[in-house]
């Protein structure tokens, strides 16, 4: 796995200013997140499985433990796993490359990121460790999160360290894809996973600081006896909800885009085919995406108390996300369109992505209906809806770019009959996982629940196959990752570019790239394009 | 002066469609029947979308296999044209189903925010974790999930119930699943939401706005009775309280 040809020595990792590295310490410290995260939601899983305690101690302490691994898993699948899988990993490892960048435009401030983020799994992983374990889900509402005898403290530490870890990388990234081009590369040359984060990351920078400012009003609340959003002395609680999904509804394009994006890439790579309509999917799509993003996050709020106009005038932006969103994926599908598609563990991601897509994209459109919101809000059936998109979809981009990548990463090949065996344990076992939510959440299965005895008696069976396929999901997880563990040691070697793709990260690199990225110097002419097959 | 803001929006925005929805008079309104037929309504739209796209996209994934080695694929290269009408036809495609979904969720929104004259009101009070009803009448109950105690909410059949809620902790959400309804309450505020109980029998109402460690206990009987039964349920807890 090392850039370097010399032995390992760790020193050489946490000092390194090479944004490879970064991405790898990225990616380490996301997929612990991810398995961690993932232990909270067999937990939460099991004890859903029946009415009653299954795992936790009695009735009345009950809740204080399942809170616990709901919380840790809310907010270290988001915070922990998604955005710094993407937005770090992905980014770091891919950008430079994709446009013939020797690095990053600020190496060091990419090195203080991902020690912030790596900070920032540490103060999450304290929950553990704590007395007084942080209870307040991953949204933190006051007056909860400041009466709470948890410890309020340890989530906004996270937001925080997480939130300045991606600013400094939105600044960076951005610097670098404006200024960092190789010679000749112009904006419409680009390649689709770089238009998806320069996009996303707009959104970081515009919208983290928001989300930022909320949670340190709720620490003044919480521990300096300020009082926002203390009703009885002038504060108001809808000030924070509004304040955190000015983000936090953003924030779900930061994760969606450059999900959107890794599957142009596996897309045209595998189909060798351009990308159909490609200016329409940039500006119509990923930009107008951007503009559209801060004026709809009423939507998390539908029945909140909002003025009647406010829930009425955002269903309407809300609903016309279905524009750039739509724009997008004519344009993904079509990529295929008279393609000459090869089938390998990407590419199977890439398949169960159009399905995925379709049905995380389209369970949100009731969910945008204020007055249909009204019933399936906070119900299993939301849950669905944001787990086939982001706890799915996206999630999937995520192994399904470093299947993609990983020969380049690592120098050699993945396993293939693991990693497609993996492949359907993930896919069936979702499905089986969340289809269930999808149908007790319209009979009115309440989120955030472990016990649901006042519920009819049937809600149990479906709870219990949701926790069969999630352990279905868990088998799929073990065999991916340590099929890219057992690989990067002793896999097949790899070619240069074992995908025939033409996209600079293939044809202009070494397998694994060295330092400083490209033998030569890249320049393109104006007939080049990363999707030009010839 | 809401009514006139939101109107507003509408028109700037050229929602003519959605302001004839709007406009339509309902009879007897059931918000309750309304979120049930507009679901039907959304479930096919949503399916037709679907359909297509699934059925293109794992058509052409199954026909366009590569079938010899360094095999370039012949995607089509759009003209001017083809480009920009590959986005402004999709575009207003997506905006009229857009307009078309609004538009009849504005009319089911109209109903439940449009509280009927002859509502019986009741008070609500959450806290951590029950909840408490007072009644114009005097009376007042409350709902212990625990030992199952307590009266909860007792309405007579066919008189739409508005509740006015508040709440003296955190933020919790009164939830009628079998009414198709929620809305949150909160401390310092007071909010509202109304229903039409046309059908005798008992059913539940639960918290859903995450509350802390009961949350899930949270909830309370809800039973719609005949007026006559009402009328000397209201007279025995006046004499309960009294005595
Ligand atoms: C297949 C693996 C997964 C399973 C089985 C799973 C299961 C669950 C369960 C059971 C809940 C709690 C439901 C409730 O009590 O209301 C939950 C909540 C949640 N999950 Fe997952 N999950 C998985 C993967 C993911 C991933 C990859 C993400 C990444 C975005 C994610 C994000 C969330 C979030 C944000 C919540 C809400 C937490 C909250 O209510 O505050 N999950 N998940
Ligand atoms: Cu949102
Ligand atoms: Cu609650």
């Amino acid at each position: 796995m090392s850039t370097a040809s010399s032995g390992f020595k760790l020193s050489e990792w946490i000092f390194s200013t090479d944004h490879k590295r970064i991405g790898i310490l990225y990616l380490i410290g996301s997929i612990a997140a991810f398995a961690v995260a993932g232990i909270m939601a067999l937990l939460i899983r099991i004890e859903q499985s029946a009415p009653g305690p299954t795992i936790v101690s009695d009735v009345y302490t009950g809740g204080d433990q399942y809170n616990v691994w709901l919380y840790f898993h809310g907010a270290a699948m988001i915070l922990g796993f998604l955005i710094p899988g993407l937005t770090g990993f992905a980014a770091n490892y891919l950008l430079p490359l994709m446009i013939g960048a020797k690095d990053v435009a600020f190496p060091r401030i990419n090195a203080l990121s991902v020690w912030l983020f790596w900070a920032g799994i540490v103060v999450a992983l304290m929950t553990f460790i704590v007395p007084d374990k942080p209870d307040v889900m991953w949204t933190g509402y006051p007056p909860y999160s400041v009466t709470t005898a948890g410890n309020t403290s340890l989530y906004v530490f996270t937001v925080h360290l997480m939130g300045f870890s991606s600013i400094l990388a939105a600044v960076n990234f951005l610097v670098t894809i404006i200024y960092m081009r190789a010679p000749g590369m112009g904006w419409n040359q680009l390649n689709m996973f770089v238009w998806s984060c320069f996009t996303a990351l707009i959104i970081q920078l515009i919208f983290v600081p928001v989300l930022a400012s909320a949670v340190t009003l709720l620490l003044f609340d919480r521990y300096l006896g300020t009082h926002f959003f203390d009703p009885a002395n002038g504060g108001d609680v809808l000030l924070y909800q509004n304040l955190f999904w000015f983000y936090s509804h953003p924030a779900v394009y930061v994760i969606f885009l450059p999900a959107m994006g890794i599957f142009y890439e596996i897309f045209a790579t595998m189909a060798k085919n351009p990308i159909f309509n490609y200016k329409a999917a940039v500006y119509g799509g990923m930009c107008l995406l951007v503009a559209i993003s801060g004026e709809v996050w009423i939507h998390h709020l539908y029945y909140s108390g909002m003025p009647d106009w406010l829930r009425l005038g955002q269903m309407v932006t809300t609903l016309l996300i279905s524009v750039p969103v739509g724009l997008m994926t004519i344009s993904l599908f079509g990529t295929l369109y008279k393609g000459a598609i090869t089938f390998n563990i990407p590419m199977y991601y890439g398949t169960a992505a159009l399905y995925l897509l379709l049905i995380g994209g389209l369970t949100g459109i009731p969910l945008a209906l204020t007055a249909m919101s009204v019933h399936l809000g906070e119900t299993s059936f939301t849950h669905a809806h944001f787990h086939f998109i982001m706890g799915i979809f996206a999630t999937f981009s995520v192994f399904a770019a470093v299947d993609f990548w990983f020969p380049k990463i690592s120098g050699r090949m993945l396993n293939v009959k693991q990693g497609k065996i993996g492949f359907w344990f993930n896919f069936i076992g979702v499905n089986i996982t969340f289809w269930p939510l999808f149908i007790i959440g319209v009979e009115g299965m309440p989120r955030r629940y472990w016990d649901y005895s006042q519920f009819p008696a049937h809600f149990a069976g479906y709870h219990k196959v949701a926790t069969i396929g999630a352990f279905i999901v868990a088998i799929g997880m073990v065999m991916t990752i340590s099929n890219w563990i057992l690989s990067a040691i002793k896999g097949e070697k790899a070619t240069d570019n074992p995908w025939g793709s033409n996209s600079l990260e293939w044809t202009h690199t070494a397998t694994p790239p060295g330092p400083g990225n490209f033998p030569k110097p890249v320049t393109v002419d104006a007939n080049w394009t990363p999707y030009t097959y010839k | 002066m809401k009514r006139a803001v939101s109107a507003m929006v509408l028109m700037g925005l050229g929602l003519h469609a959605a302001m004839a929805g709007a406009g339509e008079k309902v009879a007897m309104p059931d918000p309750t029947a309304s979120w049930n037929h507009l679901w039907y309504h959304v479930l096919i739209d949503l399916a037709i979308i679907g359909i297509i796209f699934l059925t293109a996209g794992l058509y052409w994934v199954w026909k366009y296999r590569a079938t010899r080695p360094n095999q370039i694929g012949e995607g089509p290269k759009l003209s001017k044209i083809g480009a920009i009408s590959f986005a402004v036809v999709p575009a207003f495609l997506f905006m009229a189903d857009d307009f078309y979904l609004a538009a009849k969720g504005w009319t089911v929104w109209n109903e439940y925010r449009n509280v009927p004259r002859n509502a019986m009101e009741v008070k609500v009070t959450g806290s951590m974790w029950s909840w408490a009803f007072e009644y114009d009448n005097g009376v007042s109950t409350t709902f212990m999930p625990d030992s199952k105690e307590g009266e909860g909410l007792v309405v007579p059949v066919g008189k739409p119930v508005v509740l006015r809620m508040t709440s003296t902790d955190v933020v919790h959400s009164f939830f009628l699943p079998d009414y198709r309804v929620k809305e949150d309450l909160m401390p310092g505020r007071v909010t509202y939401l109304w229903f039409q109980p046309n059908k005798e029998g008992e059913t539940i109402a639960t918290c859903a706005e995450y509350c802390g460690n009961r949350h899930s206990f949270m909830w309370t009987k809800v039973k719609v009775v005949p007026q006559a039964e009402y009328d000397t349920w209201v007279a025995k807890q006046k004499q309960g309280a009294g005595a």
